[in-house]
């Protein structure tokens, strides 16, 4: 009698060890997986159905403070980039070296939309990192910045020559939006 | 400036304090003595208060717009009012995690003074098992997420608060539901205290009950906030998406519920005891799950919240370790306290309440394979999918039927052994009532389908024998009776809106209209004047119907300037027989704007039903308090 009762002890015990041991199996996986998915980039980009063209807009240069008009500006090249920046916008210094890698492509106009920012700061920045810009536009109120349909600085814009947005960053670039620029341009 | 400051470094002095009481507590519980070292009372005490100055702390820099905090320039903005100012606080990722904290270390220090009458050994390991989780968040804060990380040079404008977000059904939304979240926590650490100092007991039960129910409710307002948000705001007309943060908040909720009737059986008859441990640690780590999809970025959905892998994987390993560790304690500890044999009888109040607990453990698998389905997926294929309502519906729906049958049973049978004859004329009364009932209805609306004919008979069968339950039996069990008529209404209104609703989108200009129905929908005038931090478009619309009684309803379009997004704002007038709906639209480069009108019976009973749920579970709640 007591014989059976410690073997059914015994048996209980080995199935709880199997049991334990199949969970853990089980969260060990289920671990590994979402480990493996949050590497997955999962960044929100909203989806422009049609292209959007271009409004025209009046800007000021930020160095020689002439008015300046956006037919003056996209005139003579394939593609343009727009990006909005500010000398604030903590993101954007650390976009900065991107900017400037970019601004090596000479198939590209980098335009620079300096965002709400007061001009002596804008240009200590400028000093301070270089200036990776074709031109430099001012944005004082930031209408220009929600026509385009920002939504945060940074932002970039890829414009071809039709004037058509043809592709847009949100946030600041990466290795990886240089990558699928330098396609765009191919 | 201050105030940034002040907050932080009570944010790090609290975080002394949480350290400081584990040593404290080990030398405590190694003493002989009776009762808990003043000492631990007044560390938890600092620990709770300096939380609380670092979250007002935060607070304040919200109020005042200092844009050199990162926290306040990424969520907040000079024209918003002060209102949302201050509920942008917890609106973000930062904040919320610094409320999780604020709730977490309030909660055990009200556990510590409300709970006297438990052992001094079982009250301290509580205690200790609660300050990992506290440490672990606050690691998580200081390390991943400080809510008061510097900026400089200092911003002059912020970046804004999702204009989506400025509502106050959502204000109130997150604390309320966190308050249910962390709830369980204390749940969590006394079950693992209880199994380990073998503690497990009726006087266990009915002490720890007092805390699901609290959880309980506010878990169950938190997600009707929730819902009531979503229907107002988002204005898509529907009142619950299968949206992946909806559903996570959903799963602790069937959790919590089980637990809340096998705490029952665990207080009247000492069964279920390892079952309610489970059911204690799967709540809490569902709570936690929940923080983790939602914070971690892992999945898309219309709540937006900060994508930070680093935080992702701090909070997945925390929450991996606190499942390891409580398996282990379940696995190393847990033994059947019933040596003698209890015999379980068929026809008993226990395994109807077991046989409704399993019902909720499929429905919490539908939803959880629902949402983490996908996720898997992408991992191991690639391929990108989204669970939509169908799945949902075509495999929650059918087993409502068997569930609501039980909910209505099981309150009527007795504990131990009911006898057949006790199903007695009364309850065939009740059915051959219902099935009349269900079948006038559906004489009026027309076929619906079996299924949904069988569940319209099944919830008017709940309805009414909690009614005679209510009245017969002297309200001995008015708590129970409230939740359970709350449910079968919620069945009712939530079906019959499906069935019955209508709707009709189309495309109008000013001056136009459309009929629909018996009705008539005619565009009136737009205005549009600028606000605070938006633009706004009102439109005019007019309904008139057969008998030219006229109401007048009036849909909004925002357009926010920072950032510039739209919203729409629907307009819905509620009655209590039926919400009308109506929502506008900008149809791009036109004078046109899209327009959506519905029709939805009964919407307010969704309501009115979850609220009588969520009174049951006070009243139950109150008797409890009451009795000590």
């Amino acid at each position: 009698m007591k014989n059976k009762k410690k073997r059914a002890k015994d048996s209980k015990k080995k199935k709880n060890k199997i049991i334990f041991s199949a969970l853990l199996l089980f969260f060990v996986f289920c671990f590994i997986v979402l480990f493996k998915g949050l590497n997955n980039s999962n960044i929100y980009v909203p989806k422009e159905k049609t292209e959007k063209i271009l409004k025209s807009f009046t800007s000021k240069d930020l160095y020689s403070e002439n008015k300046i008009s956006s037919d003056q500006i996209f005139v003579d090249s394939e593609f343009y980039a727009i990006n909005i920046w500010s000398s604030w916008c903590v993101p954007c210094r650390e976009e900065h070296p991107k900017l400037m890698e970019l601004s090596k492509n000479k198939s590209l106009k980098l335009i620079g939309l300096n965002y709400k920012d007061n001009p002596k700061n804008a240009k200590r920045f400028i000093n301070e990192f270089g200036n990776p810009y074709f031109m430099i536009i001012t944005d004082k109120n930031g209408i220009i910045s929600i026509d385009l349909g920002a939504i945060g600085v940074p932002e970039t814009f890829i414009i071809n020559k039709d004037k058509k947005i043809i592709k847009r960053f949100l946030g600041s670039l990466n290795e990886k939006s240089l990558k699928e620029i330098n396609l765009i341009l191919k | 400036m201050l105030a940034n400051q002040i907050g932080y470094y009570s944010l790090i002095l609290g975080f002394f304090f949480s350290i400081l009481i584990i040593p404290v507590s080990i030398k405590n519980f190694n003493n002989k003595n009776k009762i808990i070292d003043n000492k631990i009372f007044s560390i938890s005490f600092f620990q709770f208060f300096f939380v609380v100055v670092s979250f007002f702390g935060l607070i304040l820099s919200f109020v005042n717009s200092d844009f050199s905090n990162e926290t306040v320039f990424n969520n907040s903005h000079t024209t918003k009012p002060l209102f949302y100012k201050i509920s942008g606080t917890w609106g973000n990722h930062e904040g919320s995690l610094l409320l999780w904290l604020l709730v977490l270390t309030l909660f055990i220090f009200i556990f510590l003074i409300k709970s006297t009458n438990q052992p001094k050994k079982y009250r301290i390991l509580t205690l200790l098992f609660q300050q990992v989780i506290i440490i672990g968040f606050f690691l998580f804060l200081l390390k991943t997420s400080n809510p008061f990380n510097y900026l400089f040079p200092i911003p002059k404008e912020g970046l804004g608060l999702n204009p989506i977000l400025q509502d106050p059904a959502l204000a109130i939304h997150p604390p309320i539901l966190y308050l249910g979240y962390v709830g369980s926590s204390i749940i969590f650490s006394s079950s693992l205290a209880a199994v380990v100092e073998k503690h497990i007991s009726t006087v266990w039960a009915k002490h720890i009950k007092v805390w699901i129910l609290v959880s309980w409710i506010f878990l169950t307002f938190g997600i009707m906030l929730g819902s009531i948000w979503a229907y107002y705001e988002l204005g898509w007309g529907g009142f619950w998406f299968w949206d992946p943060v909806e559903n996570v908040s959903l799963m602790p909720w069937f959790c919590l519920t089980a637990l809340v009737h096998c705490i029952l059986v665990l207080e009247k008859r000492l069964l279920l005891s390892s079952w309610t441990v489970i059911l204690s640690i799967a709540t809490f780590m569902l709570s936690m799950s929940g923080t983790f999809l939602v914070r971690s970025g892992i999945l898309n959905s219309v709540h937006t919240f900060a994508n930070d892998p680093e935080r992702g994987i701090f909070i997945l390993i925390f929450l991996f370790t606190l499942i390891f560790f409580s398996l282990a304690i379940f696995f190393i500890f847990h033994k059947e306290n019933n040596q003698k044999i209890v015999e379980i009888y068929w026809l008993s109040k226990e395994t109807s309440i077991l046989f409704n607990n399993w019902f909720l453990m499929y429905f919490l698998s539908v939803v959880l394979i629902g949402t983490v389905y996908p996720i898997f997926l992408e991992v191991l294929s690639d391929e990108k999918i989204s669970v939509g309502p169908p799945f949902y519906h075509k495999l929650i729906i059918p087993f409502l039927i068997p569930f609501l049958i039980f909910m209505s049973i099981g309150p009527n049978l007795n504990w131990i052994k009911s006898e057949v004859k006790k199903i007695n004329i009364q309850i065939i009364l009740s059915f051959l009532f219902s099935l009349l009932i269900s079948l006038l209805i559906l004489r009026k609306i027309g076929y619906v389908g079996l299924i949904n004919t069988i569940l319209i008979l099944a919830a008017f069968y709940l309805f009414f024998i909690t009614i005679k339950d209510f009245f017969l039996k002297k309200f001995k069990n008015y708590s129970q009776n409230f939740s359970h008529f709350g449910f079968s209404l919620l069945i009712l209104s939530i079906l019959f809106n499906s069935i019955l609703s209508s709707e009709k989108i189309t495309n109008l200009k000013v001056g136009e209209k459309f009929s629909f129905g018996e009705e008539t929908i005619i565009f009136e005038s737009i205005e549009s004047t600028e606000k605070k931090n938006y633009k706004s478009i009102i439109g005019y619309f007019k309904i008139k119907d057969k008998q030219n009684n006229s109401i007048q309803l009036k849909p909004e379009l925002r357009i926010y300037n920072q950032p510039i997004i739209i919203t729409s704002e629907a307009d819905i007038k509620t009655t209590l027989h039926y919400d009308k709906f109506l929502v506008m639209n900008l149809v791009k480069d036109n004078e046109y704007f899209n327009v959506r009108y519905q029709i939805k019976p009964f919407m307010i009973w969704i309501w009115i039903s979850t609220v009588l749920i969520i009174i049951g579970g006070l009243l139950s709640l109150f008797k409890k308090l009451y009795e000590k």
